[in-house]
């Protein structure tokens, strides 16, 4: 069975301003290769101003089946958004 | 300096294509895909300097005329760059010796005094860096990775190595374009090459091969085989339908 | 599942690739032909699949399907300079439009009848659409195209129907297609060969850099 070469996430930043965003995987036999893979696979057209490499076995992630738990109790909580008080039009936007 | 830019046309048209060639037959596919934008970049970088020999040279030939419409002799890039892609060790040797020297010449063409050269030069740079950061990563890795990653880059290294020295070489027409300004003798860079090199050399573990021998002749038209075949297959469109536009 | 596995399963002939890679580029019209058919069938089938109840293939072809359609816009420039130009240049354009039309229709499989997992697939949302409802928004959005090119249509029995608004189409050859997933396609040993040659000449190299890494990793620790 041939050897792969680690899988790694990638991450870019479009504009100055905005975080960045994951776009994608590739293979690359270490951090550096991966930037450079990364800047031919993912931003050939204009997409990128910064990239961030992550190894994929280093990322922890929620488990899927604790979905329920983890996400509901937040979905009926209304008051945590800004949009629950109501601000009379008089005082201009807020 | 239609002569001049012929050269500088050339050199990435050939290499270009010979880097083309390995579109999807390369060890992995990151590196397919960054293979063929290097390809791409250096055809980009042909269409600007034969589109400038074509309008200096004033006879409405533009580049893709002057690309696809001339003969081998007529050609006047390294030989370096029409030499066979072989293994993929040998692709990005020839690469990275190609690289480092474009890298500089580049980086003194964006000081010439003729305009229209610093411009195309200034945009040509910024891609001759990333190539050559690339395939500089790539032989120290290959060097130093297992011993067969070492044997492919060093015999590479030796067989490429006389065509090395071809880059360096001054005649009448560098002459002349020092005169004017608009091109530093390319024999200045030497000293330059020849520091990164061992450098980089010393860091993936492969010697410097002693011999100094020079094959030339690329730069006045005089050719190995291999580029009448690239050119045969490059050019077989454009020359059996002479009068179809695409 | 790795990369790897999955590129050992291809050069073995375990797993399945588009059947129309088995089919040659003879001349340059290929080469735009092959982006407006073939990637404009891909995309009416990827387009569908951007909704695919499967997470991580509905994202990833939300990209693809920008790359496709560039590829398609780019295919049909060719065809349309092509169609546009000399007699040899519409001479071209009509050879590859008659070879790669055919072939462009089996990219969506055999009809609903005959497919192995088609009503699977579909029962779980993993596909949206049917082959053959596929099939028919292909033919409905390429018929104009060609005829815009000022092309001939290489089915000579297809015809709008006014009240449905579609057109009719024949059915290509299927056993042709079933052949050509048996491997006798006209370049399905050549395409193999070419793709085992890429993979074991490369070995080398990819075990070079990740010996390299190695290395690197133990001096840093």
């Amino acid at each position: 069975m041939a050897k792969d070469w680690p899988l790694w996430e990638i991450f870019i930043r479009g504009q100055y301003g905005l975080s960045h965003r994951h776009v994608g995987s590739l293979h690359a036999p270490d951090a550096e290769m991966a930037v450079l893979n990364a800047r031919d696979v993912y931003t050939r057209r204009n997409e990128g101003m910064s990239i961030w490499v992550v190894k994929s076995a280093d990322i922890t992630a929620t488990a899927p089946d604790r979905k329920g738990p983890m996400f509901d109790p937040s979905n009926d909580k209304t008051y945590r958004h800004p949009t629950f008080f109501d601000i009379p039009d008089e005082v201009g936007s807020m | 300096m239609f002569e001049f830019l012929l050269r500088m046309g050339d050199n990435t048209l050939v290499l270009g294509h010979r880097v083309s060639e390995w579109c999807g037959h390369s060890p992995v596919l990151e590196e397919d895909i960054a293979l063929a934008n290097i390809s791409l970049d250096l055809i980009g970088q042909t269409r600007m300097w034969l589109g400038l020999a074509g309008e200096i040279e004033g006879k409405g030939r533009d580049a893709d005329a002057l690309a696809f419409r001339r003969d081998a002799w007529d050609f006047h890039n390294l030989l370096i760059c029409e030499r066979p892609n072989r293994d993929y060790g040998h692709t990005l040797m020839r690469q990275f010796l190609f690289d480092l020297w474009h890298h500089e010449r580049l980086a003194d063409l964006c000081l010439s005094e003729e305009g229209r050269v610093a411009e195309i030069a200034a945009k040509c740079v910024k891609e001759a860096d990333y190539h050559l950061e690339r395939s500089k990563d790539l032989i120290v890795r290959l060097g130093d990775g297992t011993s067969e990653s070492h044997e492919k880059m060093q015999a590479a290294l030796e067989a490429l190595w006389p065509y090395v020295g071809e880059m360096f070489t001054d005649d009448e027409v560098d002459t002349a374009m020092k005169e004017v300004g608009i091109a530093p003798l390319p024999s200045r860079q030497r000293p330059r090459y020849d520091a990164a090199l061992n450098a980089i050399l010393s860091k993936a573990t492969l010697a410097r091969p002693e011999s100094d021998f020079t094959h030339r002749g690329g730069r006045y038209g005089t050719h190995t085989e291999d580029l009448g075949h690239m050119l045969a297959q490059m050019q077989f469109l454009q020359r059996a339908y002479p009068d179809a536009r695409w | 599942m790795s990369r790897a596995d999955l590129i050992d399963d291809l050069l073995a002939g375990r797993a399945k690739y588009s059947s129309i890679f088995n089919y040659p580029t003879l001349n340059w019209a290929d080469i735009g032909a092959v982006g407006w058919l073939v990637d404009g069938a891909a995309i009416v089938n990827q387009v569908a699949l951007q909704r695919t109840s499967y997470g991580p293939y509905a994202r990833a072809m939300v990209r693809i399907c920008k790359e496709e359609s560039f590829h398609a816009r780019q295919g049909y420039d060719i065809m349309m300079k092509m169609s546009f130009g000399t007699e040899a240049q519409k001479a071209m354009a009509q050879d590859a439009l008659n070879r790669l039309w055919w072939p462009a229709l089996m990219m969506f499989g055999p009809p609903e009848a005959e497919s192995v997992h088609s009503a699977q697939s579909m029962a779980w949302k993993i596909k949206i659409m049917s082959n053959d409802e596929g099939r028919q928004k292909f033919v409905d959005q390429t018929i104009p195209q060609i005829e815009y090119l000022g092309l001939d249509i290489p089915d000579k029995e297809a015809k709008l129907n006014k009240k449905t608004g579609h057109y009719e189409y024949s059915d290509p050859d299927w056993s042709e297609f079933f052949d050509v997933l048996k491997g006798n396609g006209p370049c399905n040993v050549d395409r193999m060969a070419a793709r085992n040659k890429a993979h074991d000449d490369g070995a080398w190299f990819r075990e070079g850099l990740l010996a390299h890494a190695e290395k690197q990793q133990i001096a840093a620790e």
